[in-house]
């Protein structure tokens, strides 16, 4: 039942009838303003080093101890299991060859251009599956469906149609991110609070200036989600297709390095390039999309500090 | 059936009234009747007049808040008409802020969705927090704000919008109690300021009593106007005025009836 506030007092406080002045109004007010809010201080740095840096490197200096302890200890020969100095030594070759940065510029510019190219696709694509149902009923299982099909199917037909090419590779990623950022965006977009919407619809936020104005905004954070996951299908797509489709024209990105070291038996230079696939995985995501998701929950207030 | 919905700042007719709605009815389909159909309002007549402060006063399922989403164009009718002059602004119970925007930006997006010239933006979003007493908040994110003060910026954003209607859907429902009754006073000041109507949705009958010109009370299932009440007790009032508290009790009794009646069959 409603709360209907049923106080049938006849009597009278003191003050009734005799106006509050508008000053004592205020007075209360910034009281109320200054008792309710909330201040939520940032960490300092310090403890941002001790709480999210040390674990991680710590966790990355063990598994090299445990790397040379196996090797010391012969578990395998030194052609199936390099020591980590063998490694050390491939990226000093490379880095005083001029050849390393080759490398990975030659992968990250792809995949990156890649991604560029998924996002201005995926985008709108996710717009029109999210806003309009005839869309979304027909496009909508396919794309979930795309999501989990591994990229790597694509290169076969992908050389084929298109041959050893740049736009080979392009191709590969498109298919592998493009699902990815469809349907975070689809998601962000359904995880929107009605209440936005009309409120947005209420100020004359309709149609185009709805969609920039309330809609995209508000499925940020699904959306970067999606962005996340996008970046992380494109780099793998284009590492796949590197590793399997090999051209002299294409030059030597990190995928080819990995494959010319089997082809090399060289073990240290297969090494060298995993690592660098997964150098180059965490950096994106440590420099780009950790600091862009916490930057927009942090200004919304979703940041959960642990 | 017919229905019309009359945004009469579009043809030049002079304007009589804030809102008018005239022998408005409204049914949603009913779930698990298939084709069956539920009646939520009844031919509902309401004016409001310019510059009236008008509460709506039910008990739950009177569809007090479906009758506002048609004065606000959310929704259409199912029958008869609704007028309002120019697009109402509409204020919910929950503060409906965005929170991607700051306190200022939230007022400033109001304002460019109504066509304010950017460079005039920013000064207007500050007088208008400087009317809901929020100076010095322009740059605050939603989450750092208290409820009174979403709930104030949401006012300063509805006001925004420059409306000569104000619909009000529970603003202060969630609040606490002093809050809320600061919120009252402040809400009383910047309607005797700025001269806007509102039509205020409420089942708090000492919030309609303290707040209003005119009390009108809906019955419930279906939503009908079962009694009227004009408020004469000069403003600023309190909620704990005797004069609020013998009307109250008045109205209180009349909804009580209302609720029972309900309970016989």
């Amino acid at each position: 039942m409603a709360d209907t506030d049923t106080g049938a007092r006849t009597d009278a406080s003191p003050a009734a009838g005799v106006p509050r002045d508008a000053h004592a109004l205020a007075g209360l007010e910034a009281g109320l303003d200054a008792l309710d809010t909330v201040r939520t201080p940032r960490t300092p740095l310090r403890e941002t080093l001790v709480r999210k840096v040390l674990p991680p490197v710590g966790a990355v200096a063990l598994v090299l101890v445990v790397w040379q302890l196996l090797v010391w200890a012969g578990v395998a020969p030194a052609y199936k299991l390099p020591a980590p100095s063998a490694v050390w030594g491939e990226v000093r070759v490379a880095w005083l060859e001029g050849t390393l940065l080759d490398y990975i510029w030659t992968s990250v510019s792809r995949g990156l251009l890649g991604f560029l190219m998924a996002l201005a696709l995926g985008t709108p694509l996710g717009l029109l599956v999210a806003r309009v149902r005839f869309v979304r009923a027909a496009l909508g299982p396919l794309l979930s469906g795309l999501q989990s099909l591994p990229s790597v199917a694509w290169v076969p037909p992908a050389v084929i149609w298109l041959g050893l090419n740049d736009s080979m590779m392009y191709a590969v990623i498109l298919l592998g991110a493009v699902p990815s950022i469809t349907n975070g965006l689809v998601a962000g977009i359904d995880q929107i609070p009605p209440l936005f919407l009309r409120a947005g619809r209420t100020l004359g936020a309709t149609g185009a200036r709805g969609a920039w104005h309330i809609v995209m905004p508000a499925a940020l954070p699904g959306y970067l989600a999606g962005l996340k996951q996008g970046w992380a299908f494109s780099w793998r797509s284009l590492m796949a297709a590197e590793i399997i489709a090999s051209s002299p024209d294409l030059g030597i990105g990190l995928g080819q390095l990995l494959e010319n070291g089997r082809n090399n038996s060289s073990m240290s230079q297969v090494f060298l390039a995993i690592f660098l696939i997964l150098i180059v995985g965490i950096a994106i995501d440590l420099l780009a999309f950790s600091p862009l998701e916490r930057w927009v929950l942090r200004g919304r207030g979703l940041l959960v500090t642990r | 059936m017919a229905t019309t919905v009359t945004r009469a700042a579009e043809d030049a007719t002079a304007v009589t009234y804030a809102a008018r709605v005239e022998h408005v009815s409204k049914s949603f389909p009913a779930p698990g009747t298939p084709g069956g159909q539920q009646l939520v309002l009844d031919d509902i007549t309401l004016d409001v007049a310019p510059g009236e402060f008008v509460t709506l006063l039910g008990a739950s399922g009177c569809g007090k808040s479906t009758l506002l989403n048609l004065v606000a164009g959310l929704d259409l009718p199912s029958a008869g008409s609704i007028g309002t002059d120019g697009r109402p602004a509409l204020m919910f119970q929950e503060h409906a802020l965005f929170p991607w925007l700051t306190a200022g930006k939230n007022v400033e997006l109001a304002l460019r969705l109504r066509g304010v010239a950017k460079p005039e933006r920013r000064q207007e979003a500050e007088r208008l927090l400087e009317l809901v007493r929020l100076q010095g908040s322009y740059r605050k994110r939603v989450h750092e704000l208290s409820g009174g003060m979403r709930q104030r910026v949401a006012l300063a954003r509805a006001l925004a919008q420059d409306s000569r209607l104000l619909l009000m859907d529970e603003p202060f429902a969630a609040l606490d109690a002093i809050t809320r009754d600061v919120l009252h006073d402040e809400l009383t000041r910047i309607w005797q300021e700025t001269g806007v109507s509102v039509l205020f949705v409420t089942h708090n009958v000492r919030e309609a009593v303290r707040l209003a010109g005119r009390v009108v009370l809906l019955s419930s299932r279906p939503g009908r106007i079962a009694r009227e009440w004009t408020v004469g007790i000069p403003q600023p009032r309190r909620i704990e005025d005797s004069a609020v508290a013998e009307l109250s009790a008045e109205i209180t009794e009349e909804l009580r009836g209302e609720i029972r009646r309900h309970g016989r069959h």
